[in-house]
């Protein structure tokens, strides 16, 4: 490993850009200095901690741990879907929905990852486990996220046109087809795009530490496009998932379109 | 034996000269039991076929809520029969094409007026005094009134046995009023059923048999009009 250590010293040096971008904040008075700060210092003791917990992690490298921290992963990343929609379902459903329009892929892929294409010893590695479904994740939550967003926007929007259509002898999956479709582009465009410009334009994240780290760059790369394919193909289904599920929830038994059912988040 | 009755028109549903005979026998064309949405607790309704009721009402009295509820658009408890045969043995799109509901605000969504109705469905526009070439029109292009009067008939060529009119000629000038009611009126002597929401009391007694008004939370018949 030819990795070159940081010491805290190099850390406080960065900080000090973070300083004066604040100072110049105040300077011109954009009010953004204090949100700067705080983030930056969030950040920070973030990943401290997450440091830790790896490290913890690594050293006892039973299914059981390694279980718990995906699990955790998924309530949080389930969270953040929800809180990212400004109207979302009232009750159980705001946050069921989010966390299981991940849930389901984001399994199913990373089983697929560890135990037929990676294939780590044993399987569940946390080395390979945890970062890998890091990105899984991260990458799903925006997609599930605007997904949703766009699909409960629209459709509270376009009653009229629901309803009308409803009115018409449309079924309710003829009579939201259009906004699913919409909702569902919206979510999967990102990942599809940064796909396009990965390598050209932007160096991307994994690849780019792996390559700090000493590892060839061309090993790297296999890595990175292995990933973006699971991560592309997470995001989709995810996305597809959620925003199918969400515009069932919309409609009842009677196929009555029930924005009551949701509530805007202020 | 009321209940074996409806059972033994719901067996027999499918076949037309059972529903004839049915009707000699003046099985409802629509019937209303005990319906209850939030803001009205038990509405009672009949509605015979070839018949026309004029609903009125003050403002917020409840009367679009009443014919959302008839359309199975909004939550809403009750009975609801079709020529004997409770809504819940259709599937809610076929009770929709059946119980037919015009908003007072219909909804456009594609481009052009063809884009709202069946292909292949051969659809006379004089009948409403537009001319044939209006399916082609951009409905963007037209005129609140000539959208009233389309929305009347992309309604219609589903051949629905009721038809819920929410104020459907409140957009329109005299002669196309007079259009719209009589493209309702042969809807009528077709064997279909209307009910009408109106504020015109010259209307309501011109083109209804029975006139009921929706007053807090209740209905009631007003008079039997002449017509």
């Amino acid at each position: 490993m030819n990795l070159v250590n940081l010491s805290a010293l190099d850390l406080g040096l960065a900080s000090a850009l973070i300083l004066a971008l604040a100072a110049m904040s105040l300077w011109l008075s954009l009010g953004l200095e204090r949100t700067l700060l705080i983030n930056a210092l969030r950040m920070t003791v973030q990943l401290l901690l997450v440091g830790l917990v790896l490290k913890v992690l690594f050293a006892h490298a039973s299914l059981l741990w390694i279980a718990l921290g995906a699990g955790f992963m998924l309530l949080v990343a389930g969270r953040e879907v929800m809180a990212r929609q400004q109207r979302r379902f009232s009750g159980a459903w705001g946050y069921g929905l989010g966390t299981l329009a991940l849930t389901v892929p984001s399994l199913a892929i990373i089983l697929l990852a560890l135990v037929v294409l990676v294939r780590p010893v044993p399987w569940y590695e946390p080395q390979y486990a945890i970062p890998m479904f890091g990105m899984l994740l991260g990458n799903s939550m925006s997609g599930v996220a605007v997904g949703l967003d766009r699909l409960m926007q629209a459709a509270w929007q376009q009653r009229n046109v629901i309803e009308g259509q409803l009115l018409l002898g449309q079924t309710w999956d003829q009579a939201i087809s259009e906004l699913r479709h919409e909702a569902a582009r919206a979510g999967m465009i990102p990942i599809i795009n940064s796909m396009a410009a990965a390598g050209v334009v932007s160096l991307p994240g994994m690849m780019t530490g792996q390559i700090l780290a000493g590892s060839p760059p061309t090993e790297a790369v296999k890595y990175q496009i292995l990933i973006m394919f699971l991560i592309a193909a997470n995001t989709g289904f995810a996305t597809l998932g959620g925003v199918w599920l969400g515009s069932k929830r919309l409609f009842d038994e009677r196929e009555r379109l029930r924005l009551d059912r949701l509530r805007k988040v202020t | 034996m009321r209940g074996a009755f409806r059972r033994l028109v719901s067996f027999l549903r499918d076949n037309k000269a059972v529903l004839i005979v049915c009707r000699l026998k003046s099985v409802m064309l629509l019937e209303v039991r005990a319906l209850q949405t939030e803001i009205f607790s038990h509405i009672d309704l009949e509605l015979e076929a070839s018949e026309c009721v004029a609903l009125t009402g003050p403002s917020g009295s409840g009367k679009t809520v009443l014919l959302r509820a008839l359309a199975d658009l909004d939550p809403n408890q009750g009975d609801v029969f079709l020529e004997g045969v409770s809504r819940q043995r259709f599937s809610p799109s076929i009770w929709r094409l059946k119980v037919a509901m015009v908003p007072a605000e219909p909804a456009w969504w594609g481009l052009r007026v063809r884009d709202h109705f069946p292909k292949d469905e051969v659809i006379s526009m004089q009948l409403l005094g537009l001319p044939e070439k209006a399916l082609d029109w951009e409905v963007a292009r037209c005129s609140s009134g000539e959208r009233q009067r389309l929305a009347i008939l992309r309604a219609l060529v589903r051949k629905p046995s009721v038809l819920l009119l929410d104020e459907p000629t409140a957009n329109l000038d005299g002669s196309n009023r007079e259009r719209v009611e009589t493209l309702i009126a042969s809807f009528r002597h077709a064997g279909g059923g209307v009910i009408w929401v109106t504020h015109d009391e010259v209307q309501a007694e011109r083109v209804a048999q029975r006139r009921l008004q929706l007053e807090a939370g209740m209905l009631r018949e007003t008079k039997k009009s002449a017509a």
